[in-house]
């Protein structure tokens, strides 16, 4: 109970978090109109596989706690493990995806798109990263038998959730929306 | 039916448990709650006493007329650290402190949710204000304002100091919004049975109304610092006007945070008065639903009012006319508040410590700040004084005769609680009475020489008529608080060495926290009366009158 209403004010106060970085993010499309940028440099066909990726490990995680639930120890770690696996999937997809923009010359200094698009989806992937050592050591614990109360995972649970609604909101906003509409 | 006292269990989890253990390690180690309040505290009165230093640099460089006594660099420094220490590093964990030491005895816990969340949240507040100081060791201190504004944060117009106001900020914030949260889970979850939200003390309340405001106001903070860095060390493009960044956006930032800020740091104050009142009026509180209504008012209205910071950057009329609107009505919840406290003490047989000398202090004192506040939300008079003395008087009648007097008042009124030992009130009433004539005589003028047009944060003015004399005596304003604050060391330091005892309960108050030892054990209740009013010590002691049966009744 306790724990979990904690993770829910953390999570509201990363709302706001996000919200000031996305508002900014918008602020800048309109002042310095970058849509033709962000056509010319983002792959949203192939940000888009890593995003499904991405939201089937939300998926697996509830599947994880499901069992968990249920005492079948085996399939909970199981699923648990496809989560992280998942999720190191989407981070190597970002670093790969970095590797290349910046291989481009699109960098942090290099425009306003490139301060926007870096930081919005830098400190998202700071967020996942943070999630999957999270979820890595409830594994640990999860396989040495130390994690008996199924509040632990669900809270994590509730982190990793909140981290994919970010992406999905991200993922709209940056890749998405410049081939519909023009600020 | 008679309600039962209530046995309060020891917590499920045994803590890592420093009890044992003696000496400096036992504190470096503790996870108590009434520690780490402490140490909050303490760490409150280092950076009080570093950034009043600061200041009487400052008003000696401003005692007369084209002085040289600061270079205008070291000034910039200096005014800048000031504010920065005051409002994040002073008021903000003397609260926080207050907090985290009272709450749980308040509500009858043993100890917060979570101590080790508590225990980080400290030492990473702590850690960033040391970090802030540390810049003075490079190249120079943060010297662009507290509010540290676009473009005059960027690499080319000011020193390294930005990257230890960013990293201090970020950290001290970071602990901020883990105390906040750690307090909400408290508030909701470990109250003593019994303690519904009515009868919640109000410091309860304002605490909790508090955090909340924490949880929504810093992100923001810490987005525009996290952006700032990057522009800093990484070049991005943020806030530099000249790559097409945005001042502006700084401000929207700062100031969505900024506003709600002042807020975070007078709740609180209002819910110590909100105690203080009550104790030393011998009456309950007039109105304790309109007190946290108007509370929760405050802090919804908070997040509607921050650009009437920004009424001189041309953001048009209609944005500045609904800016001057909400921020006028801010007025109302808080005037509703001092409603509340006149008529607590209203008939009441009110005894006149240190503690409600502050308390009475307050009621005039923020009166005369809310009013020049008021002045401001009005755009044309905003447009004519800002960024003048004027301004300056404004904040600090808000933050000293507000956020600051309810530190004090609340330090006269549970010290005894925390160290078991009455502070003197003789003494007392030397540090009331000259930290009062020292703040009117320094700030009241300061409204006088804004309007006169002296302009803040500039380091010198020339040879005008009365600048000088207005100035000097603001400038002896100050050090009469300084000799106000010596006084106060003194008390604290006699009374710590051979002050009389206090026992549990000195004041007669009505609140749980005088029900456990002076000072606590470290499991503070073995049980507890039961709670069926907001002041359930006065029903224990008089059951006769008790609260409960006249609301029931
Ligand atoms: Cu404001």
């Amino acid at each position: 109970m306790k724990s979990r209403l904690m993770m829910k004010l953390f999570i509201g106060s990363e709302a706001f978090f996000f919200l000031s970085l996305i508002v900014a993010y918008l602020y800048f499309w309109r002042s310095a109109h970058f849509t033709q940028e962000a056509l010319h440099y983002l792959n949203v066909k192939l940000s888009g596989v890593y995003t499904a990726l991405l939201l089937l490990s939300s998926g697996s995680l509830v599947l994880a706690e499901n069992r968990q639930r249920k005492r079948a120890w085996r399939s909970a770690h199981f699923w648990l493990a496809i989560t992280i696996v998942l999720g190191c999937i989407f981070i190597a997809g970002q670093a790969h995806e970095y590797l290349t923009l910046i291989s481009e010359d699109l960098t942090l200094g290099s425009s306003e798109f490139g301060s926007g698009f870096f930081t919005l989806t830098g400190f998202h992937g700071l967020h996942v990263v943070a999630g999957l050592v999270l979820l890595a050591i409830l594994l640990g614990l999860l396989l040495k038998g130390h994690l008996k109360k199924e509040d632990a995972l669900r809270t994590a649970g509730m982190y990793w959730h909140f981290v994919d609604a970010v992406w999905l909101c991200v993922f709209t906003l940056i890749y998405v929306l410049p081939h519909y509409l023009s600020l | 039916m008679m309600k039962q006292w209530t046995h309060i269990p020891e917590p499920e989890e045994q803590l890592p448990d420093a009890a044992t253990e003696r000496g400096l390690l036992m504190w470096l180690s503790s996870v108590d709650h009434k520690q780490l309040g402490i140490m909050y505290l303490l760490a409150s009165l280092l950076f009080f006493l570093l950034g009043g230093l600061l200041v009487l640099f400052m008003r000696t460089q401003l005692a007369i007329a084209e002085n040289d006594f600061l270079s205008p660099e070291v000034y910039n420094q200096f005014f800048t650290m000031h504010g920065t220490t005051m409002i994040f590093f002073v008021l903000t964990p003397a609260f926080l402190g207050m907090g985290v030491y009272l709450v749980p005895l308040m509500i009858g816990a043993n100890e917060m949710a979570f101590p080790r969340l508590n225990a980080f949240s400290f030492w990473m507040a702590l850690f960033g204000g040391l970090l802030l100081y540390f810049s003075f060791l490079t190249e120079g201190a943060p010297d662009a304002g507290w509010f540290n504004y676009a473009p005059l944060n960027e690499s080319n117009y000011s020193t390294e100091g930005i990257h230890y106001y960013c990293m201090g900020l970020l950290l001290g914030g970071i602990g901020t919004v883990g105390t906040a949260i750690n307090l909400i889970v408290t508030i909701l979850h470990m109250r003593v049975p019994g303690m519904g939200y009515r009868q919640m003390p109000l410091f309860v309340w304002m605490m909790l109304v508090t955090a909340f405001l924490i949880l929504a106001a810093f992100p923001s903070l810490n987005a525009a610092l996290a952006m700032l860095l990057l522009d800093r060390l990484l070049h991005a493009h943020f806030f530099v006007t000249a790559n097409g960044g945005s001042a502006l956006l700084w401000q929207h930032l700062f100031w969505l945070f900024g506003h709600p800020e002042v807020y975070i740091l007078i709740l609180p104050a209002f819910g110590i008065f909100s105690e203080v009142f009550q104790v030393f009026s011998r009456k309950p509180i007039f109105g304790y639903g309109f007190v946290v209504a108007s509370g929760i008012a405050i802090a919804l209205l908070a997040f509607g009012v921050w650009v009437h910071h920004m009424f001189t950057t041309g953001l048009g009329n209609t944005v500045n006319a609904f800016f001057a609107a909400s921020s006028l009505l801010i007025g109302v919840p808080t005037g509703v508040k001092i409603f509340n406290w006149l008529g607590t003490m209203y008939k009441g047989s009110i005894r006149l410590s240190v503690s409600m000398l502050f308390a009475v202090a307050f009621l005039i004192e923020f009166t005369i700040g809310g009013l020049s506040g008021i002045s401001f939300a009005i755009v044309p008079i905003d447009w004519q004084l800002t960024d003048s003395y004027y301004v300056v008087a404004h904040l600090h009648f808000v933050f000293v005769g507000g956020s600051l007097f309810g530190v004090f008042s609340g330090l006269f009124y549970w010290f005894p609680k925390m160290s078991g030992r009455m502070l003197s009130e003789r003494l007392g009433r030397w540090f009331f009475w000259l930290f009062v004539i020292g703040f009117n005589l320094t700030f009241l003028i300061q409204h006088v020489l804004g309007m006169m047009g002296m302009p803040r944060r500039v380091y010198t003015y020339p040879q005008l008529p009365y600048f000088t004399l207005f100035n000097f005596l603001s400038t002896a304003g100050a050090f009469i608080m300084a000799l106000a604050v010596l006084t106060l060391l003194y008390n604290i330091w006699r009374s710590l060495r051979k002050g009389e005892p206090a026992g549990a309960d000195p004041w007669d108050a009505y609140t749980l926290e005088w029900h456990a030892a002076a000072p606590p054990l470290l499991k503070n209740f073995e049980r507890l009366p039961p709670v069926r009013s907001a002041r359930p010590l006065f029903d224990l002691k008089h059951p006769e009158q008790a609260d409960w049966k006249k609301q029931e009744g």
